[in-house]
């Protein structure tokens, strides 16, 4: 049996409220369902689902950390590793593929100069190829974090992405 | 907001807000008969709402087409276990976009459906699972919430009714596989999002193992209308069999494409020469998805005469699906686009059976080879009996929604593959460059 835990992470006052809010949100014995939210917004404050995060959601919410730690390597949002500050998601299913998103992807990476799943050294951008992100209509789509952008082309792409590192 | 604009072709009933000043605000929703059907559904009893819903004809919206007001019915109301209500949100079948429009030009009326349907099998909580890359309608969802809690709404006898109701969001954080709605309430409670075995179906045995009302977006916003308006009026807009609207979202080589609301049985030609604005360049349609990456294709001449319902998309042995319509011009490659879609399913496989988990994988694998130019003929045949070999043999419907796509590919344009054969590059690579708008 693990000890008793000596430090425990701390989050903003914002997203501790709302993890208190969440415990309340399902049926009494049933705060595992609380995990998921709890994962994915303490990864947006923190940047990554770290051991630590695993241990601090598991204790939290009333299961072991291998407990957690199965239900993040099934999620593809939640992620052990840093992404970059402006996560470049391109979407390159069906809808998005029949308006070039596979070029538009190519685009993206030489642009950045890293491949599908890298990050920029200076931390500043990542890629990832994606799945359908509901964006059809409009296509093709990306997102960067969580700001969806619709009808991208090359050109468009490349004073979004210009524009975010005139941002830092 | 919008992002494409209307079509004067649109039957608008649940859209009916959509483009008004803050058409997301409680103060636009109640100036325009919001929750007036939620009072009028609070004096009926509960077998008088599923009875109405029942007459509206209202299939369930997420793909599966199942009579919602059935699905309701199943619901055990003397059980002595609370009852729930998840909303499906978690929308990601390939091609649709269209719970996105719903829930953010019109997030109050997606709650009102949520309390008739709390009316109707005696819930007093439910959750709205929202996948985790839509969290601006997260956002967008809770402050609605708050609103209609504000507004008396929600919470403690509602309007002075003595009918309770909490209502919660729920975020997931990326999988294809929980829009499946056992994998759904699985992902709900905290766990991997694979699917359940069924029996007990959700109606029984739901979120937290209790009963529980499982619908699309769509479906449960279609409800206040039809307690407003009545059943047989709702049904009046479809066709026998399938009353209503449809939110069809028209995807791909297009001129306009975008999210419309269409009364079911609208002409599939219609639809993509009137409401899409014609095919793009003049080019000529090759292919067709009616409904979502999971239905099966339908070529250009199978097109002929047909109606954007359930049963002209069943006699041509493809479906309705989650209206998610995917229209290929000529200087498509369907083993590209094959291609994608497999490895789309490999990817969101649960793994957690292996017909599902094998057949995806070695469609991906073969259909990678080909479209490389390194295929064989066998591979043609191979790639036909693996799909038929998952049909039916997986828990949930993600086995079929791979196979079926794939059967109906490889049979209506096997030339296309013959083709890609013996090294010889992708006779489209060329032609298929294409200007994005």
């Amino acid at each position: 049996m693990p000890g008793p835990r000596l430090t425990h992470m701390t989050f903003s006052p914002q997203l501790e409220a709302k993890f208190a809010k969440l415990l309340e949100s399902y049926p009494a014995g049933r705060q595992r369902a609380a995990m998921i939210p709890m994962l994915l917004y303490a990864q947006d404050e923190i940047g990554s689902v770290s051991d630590e995060l695993v241990e601090e959601v598991a204790q939290r919410v009333g299961v072991t950390p291998l407990q957690v730690n199965e239900v993040v390597s099934y999620y593809s949002m939640l992620h052990r590793e840093a992404h970059g500050k402006y996560h470049v998601q391109v979407c390159t299913n069906i809808s998005c593929l029949l308006h070039d998103a596979d070029q538009l992807l190519e685009h993206t990476c030489r642009k950045l100069g890293i491949e599908n799943h890298g990050v920029t050294a200076d931390g500043q951008f990542s890629i990832e190829e994606v799945e359908c992100m509901g964006a059809c209509s409009w296509a093709p789509a990306i997102q960067i974090n969580y700001d969806f952008h619709h009808f991208v082309t090359p050109e468009k792409l490349d004073r979004l992405l210009d524009g975010l590192r005139k941002k830092q | 907001m919008l992002y494409n604009e209307p079509s004067p072709l649109e039957t608008r009933v649940l859209s009916r807000r959509f483009g008004m000043e803050r058409s997301e605000s409680i103060e636009t929703y109640l100036a325009t008969e919001g929750y007036q059907a939620f009072l009028k559904a609070a004096k009926m009893t509960p077998d008088a709402i599923i009875n109405e819903m029942k007459v509206s004809n209202l299939r369930g919206r997420g793909g599966a087409g199942f009579p919602a007001g059935m699905k309701w019915s199943f619901v055990p109301r003397t059980s002595p276990k609370p009852k729930y209500i998840v909303v499906n949100a978690d929308e990601g079948e390939p091609g649709t976009c269209k719970d996105r429009v719903l829930m953010e030009n019109d997030p109050h009326q997606l709650i009102e459906g949520v309390l008739i349907a709390g009316l109707a099998v005696d819930a007093h909580a439910g959750w709205i699972y929202i996948r985790g890359e839509y969290r601006y309608l997260i956002d967008i969802m809770d402050r609605a919430i708050a609103e209609a809690y504000a507004g008396g709404w929600l919470g403690k006898n509602i309007q002075g009714t003595g009918f309770d109701f909490e209502l919660y969001t729920h975020t997931g954080a990326g999988s294809y596989e929980c829009g499946e709605e056992s994998a759904l309430l699985e992902s709900l409670e905290g766990k991997r999002g694979v699917p359940r075995i069924r029996p007990p179906f959700p109606a029984v045995a739901g979120a937290f193992q209790c009963p529980t009302v499982l619908n699309n977006v769509e479906t449960f916003c279609a409800a206040p209308a039809i307690l407003l308006n009545g059943g047989a009026a709702f049904a009046a807009l479809g066709i026998p069999k399938a009353g209503g609207t449809k939110f069809t979202c028209l995807t791909g080589h297009i001129n306009k494409p975008g999210v419309y609301e269409l009364r079911l049985g609208f002409p599939v030609k219609q639809m993509i020469e009137e409401v899409g604005g014609g095919m793009r360049n003049g080019k000529k349609l090759k292919a067709f998805i009616p409904g979502g990456s999971s239905c099966p294709v339908l070529t250009a001449a199978e097109c002929e005469g047909a109606t954007m319902d359930y049963d002209s998309m069943a006699q041509r042995k493809s479906m309705l699906g989650s209206g998610g319509v995917v229209i290929m011009d000529e200087d498509t490659c369907m083993v590209k686009v094959c291609l994608r879609l497999m490895k789309f399913y490999a990817h969101e496989s649960c793994g957690w059976c292996i017909p599902c988990r094998e057949g995806t994988t070695w469609l991906n694998k073969i259909m990678t080879r080909l479209h490389s130019g390194g295929g064989s003929e066998q591979d043609i045949g191979l790639l036909g009996d693996i799909a038929k070999n998952m049909l039916g043999r997986t828990f949930c419907p993600l086995g079929d929604a791979a196979a079926l796509p794939m059967i109906s590919i490889v049979e209506k344009f096997r030339g296309e593959f013959e083709d890609h054969l013996n090294g010889k590059p992708c006779p489209f690579e060329h032609s298929n460059r294409m200007v994005t708008a």
